[in-house]
């Protein structure tokens, strides 16, 4: 009965095997990099986490705010590690809402424990800006945009940011919207946000601001914040694997120890 | 089943005394440390241990995050975040507990599948069986209202999705999904409900795992070969024989656990949780967790709602009648060739289901690598819940009354001897 089962399955599979075929507002599948986070080992590099950073102070915190993160996370292990004095340098320079002593609403200068203020007052100011698109907050983006291992989101994000190109004539493009096949329904209300090389200077000893580092970079640094405790996990995770693998293979020998003299 | 001669001695006067007014180290001795179990139990037999462990993590694990979460509909997302970020090791509980469930279900599947193949589910174990399936539906239901907390467009759509189903009911289906919701839609008051209901199905759980254990240890542990105990013969005490055991595979499986919590904490779920959510955006593709897909596929494969709600639920209740379907004086399916092959179509049919569960209901089949059937998805489900209930409802009572049975052996003892010259049958499985 499984033969005959196994048997019909091959017979289906091999008599007529249709392959999928592509709708043509299909999203198309996010271009694969390479990236340092990837596998069990994978850490972050804290420059190109630095330089993501500020790509998205200067490029994408004009429209996207991140809320979950704060100044002090710039400063922890694990992340972009800027030192403290650097890390307070970056929140003083940013202006957040605050109250003066006589409870009136203020802008004051960020201090470590404010998170990243956000570019507009609420979500209707931010669309009336945006012609009526929502800007997503990018706290989680990464891992709000695929599952998988650790490759899928960035591969996306990365696809997004350079994957603007004229449409095709058969797709027309509306009002407002702009062309970009790796979005689903390829009509994307954010305009390309990294339009030119050198759009972001960063100091000496950096590699050159090419639109694809730039894309490279800010992708690394969101990945970092939809995940900030990924380099504590992996280490521990190789600690506990091999302690358990340890464990298991002590466990087993006691276990055959145990039952040698019993008959199962 | 009382082959072992129980010799609980209290040893020093505090035993004595506590023996005479609460014997609970005697009940402990004798049921956890003494009790005589089958010599020739397999690996798959250690996963009820395992599920007792599952479930103590899971309590745990979930006792710790409700210190620190929210459930209000503003601020339940951010906190799940926030424990993720900022509460000390944080992300491993949330991660031990979001995997945990996962793994729960894949151990419980696992269990359900070997009490089916080796007939566990036969005389005298009916209520074993019953007790089982109750646990499931539980911890279906707990799964359901812990995937709820953190808010994000699957939470909120899957729990819009499931509470729907209630509207099904004739007559009053409008008026109970509302007193469900606590509300004219999904919203603050459901989520706090289904906070309090998540924190307090485990114990309820806990509780039926109990009656569980207890109706175990009247008759005894079924075995590979499904025949009864005749003597000590047959038997080691559970400790240290079984407790080894089965700590052993409990070390793998926690390794197997491990490697999602650490390297792939999100694999099992879905992105879009990471969505805050949003009553104004449906997603375009709503799943459940994938414990529920071949559920969800029965579901969808019939236009009528009512119809779909019943044979979901139908599709576990009918487990219920199992003993009662299966008509053989023969528990073990390795001595039952027709219904071997045929738990096996089953489990096909099963995984198919859960297949077509995670797809959307329209278009053909897409099997894996990217091939497409040509066969609608909604044709294949119908044929595969069709065969699903006529697997439980009329072939299980037709094989069963009809199919030659292989020879059993006299005794587990005798099998276990004669193990080195017997037929692959009866080869470890």
């Amino acid at each position: 009965m499984r033969i005959i089962a196994l048997a019909t399955l091959v017979a289906v599979f091999l008599s007529s095997p249709a392959f999928a075929e592509g709708v043509s507002s299909e999203p198309k599948h996010p271009e694969t990099q390479s990236w340092s986070w990837q596998g069990p080992f994978g850490t972050f590099d804290r420059t190109q986490l630095q330089r993501g950073y500020q790509v998205y102070k200067e490029v994408c915190a004009a429209c996207h705010g991140m809320h979950l993160i704060s100044f002090r996370n710039l400063a922890e292990e694990g992340g972009p590690e800027f030192t403290p004095a650097q890390a307070k340098a970056i929140a003083t320079g940013i202006q957040v809402p605050g109250l003066d002593d006589k409870g009136e609403p203020i802008q004051r200068p960020a201090t470590l424990a404010d998170r990243f203020p956000s570019p507009f007052p609420n979500e209707k100011a931010a669309q009336a800006a945006n012609n009526n698109a929502l800007p997503p907050d990018l706290s989680v983006i990464i891992k709000a945009r695929a599952h998988g291992i650790d490759a899928e989101g960035p591969d996306y994000v990365y696809s997004i940011l350079m994957g603007y190109v004229d449409p095709p004539t058969d797709e027309p493009v509306l009002p407002g919207l702009n062309y970009n096949p790796y979005f689903a329904g390829h009509q994307i209300a954010m305009p390309a946000p990294l339009s030119s090389d050198g759009q972001v200077t960063w100091p000496e000893g950096n590699p050159p601001a090419t639109k694809q580092q730039m894309a490279k970079d800010v992708v690394a640094f969101l990945t970092w914040a939809s995940d900030p405790h990924m380099e504590a996990r992996k280490s521990m995770g190789v600690k506990v694997m091999i302690f358990l693998v340890f464990l298991s293979v002590i466990l087993f020998f006691a276990y055959k120890r145990q039952w040698k003299d019993i008959d199962h | 089943m009382a082959h072992g001669n129980y010799s609980y001695q209290p040893k020093n006067a505090f035993t004595k005394w506590l023996d005479s007014r609460l014997p609970i180290i005697r009940l402990m001795d004798e049921t956890m440390l003494q009790f005589p179990t089958p010599k020739n139990l397999n690996f798959w037999f250690t996963f009820g241990g395992i599920l007792a462990f599952m479930l103590v993590v899971q309590i745990i694990s979930g006792v710790v995050l409700a210190m620190h979460y929210v459930p209000h509909e503003a601020m339940a997302f951010d906190s799940v975040e926030r424990i993720m970020r900022d509460v000390n090791y944080g992300w491993l509980l949330r991660y031990i507990h979001s995997n945990g469930a996962s793994m729960f279900f894949i151990a419980v599947y696992i269990h359900i599948f070997r009490g089916l193949y080796y007939g566990s589910y036969k005389a005298p174990r009916e209520v074993l069986w019953l007790l089982g399936i109750v646990i499931y539906l539980l911890m279906m239901a707990t799964g359901f209202l812990g995937y709820t907390l953190p808010w994000g467009q699957m939470s909120f759509w899957g729990a819009t999705v499931i509470t729907n189903f209630f509207s099904a009911i004739p007559w009053v289906g409008e008026s109970v999904t509302q007193w469900l919701w606590g509300s004219f839609a999904v919203d603050n008051t459901t989520l706090q409900r289904f906070f309090s209901l998540h924190y307090l199905l485990p114990f309820v759980i806990a509780g039926v795992v109990v009656l569980h254990v207890w109706a175990l240890h009247v008759p005894g542990n079924n075995n590979p070969l499904g025949i009864d105990v005749k003597g000590a013969a047959d038997t080691v005490p559970f400790h240290p024989y079984y407790t080894i055991k089965d700590l052993f595979a409990l070390v793998v499986f926690v390794l197997f656990f491990s490697y999602f919590i650490f390297f792939a904490p999100n694999f099992l779920g879905h992105a879009d949780n990471y969505i805050p959510a949003n009553r104004l955006v449906t997603p375009p593709h709503i799943v459940p967790e994938w414990y529920y897909l071949p559920l969800y596929a029965i579901l969808r494969s019939v236009p009528d709602k009512l119809l779909g709600v019943v044979l979901m639920f139908g599709a576990i209740v009918v487990w219920a009648f199992l003993p009662w379907l299966d008509r053989s004086h023969v528990r073990s399916y390795r001595f039952r060739p027709v219904s071997r092959q045929l738990f096996y179509v089953l489990a096909v049919v099963i995984w198919l289901l859960g297949m077509l569960g995670a797809q959307t209901p329209d278009g053909n089949f897409e099997f894996y690598f990217g091939i497409v059937f040509p066969i609608s998805k909604l044709f294949l489900s119908q044929i595969c819940t069709l065969y699903y209930f006529l697997h439980f409802v009329v072939i299980t009572p037709f094989v069963s009354t009809t199919e030659k049975a292989l020879p059993v052996p006299e005794s587990i003892g005798t099998a276990v001897l004669s193990k080195a010259g017997a037929a692959p049958a009866a080869a470890k499985g």
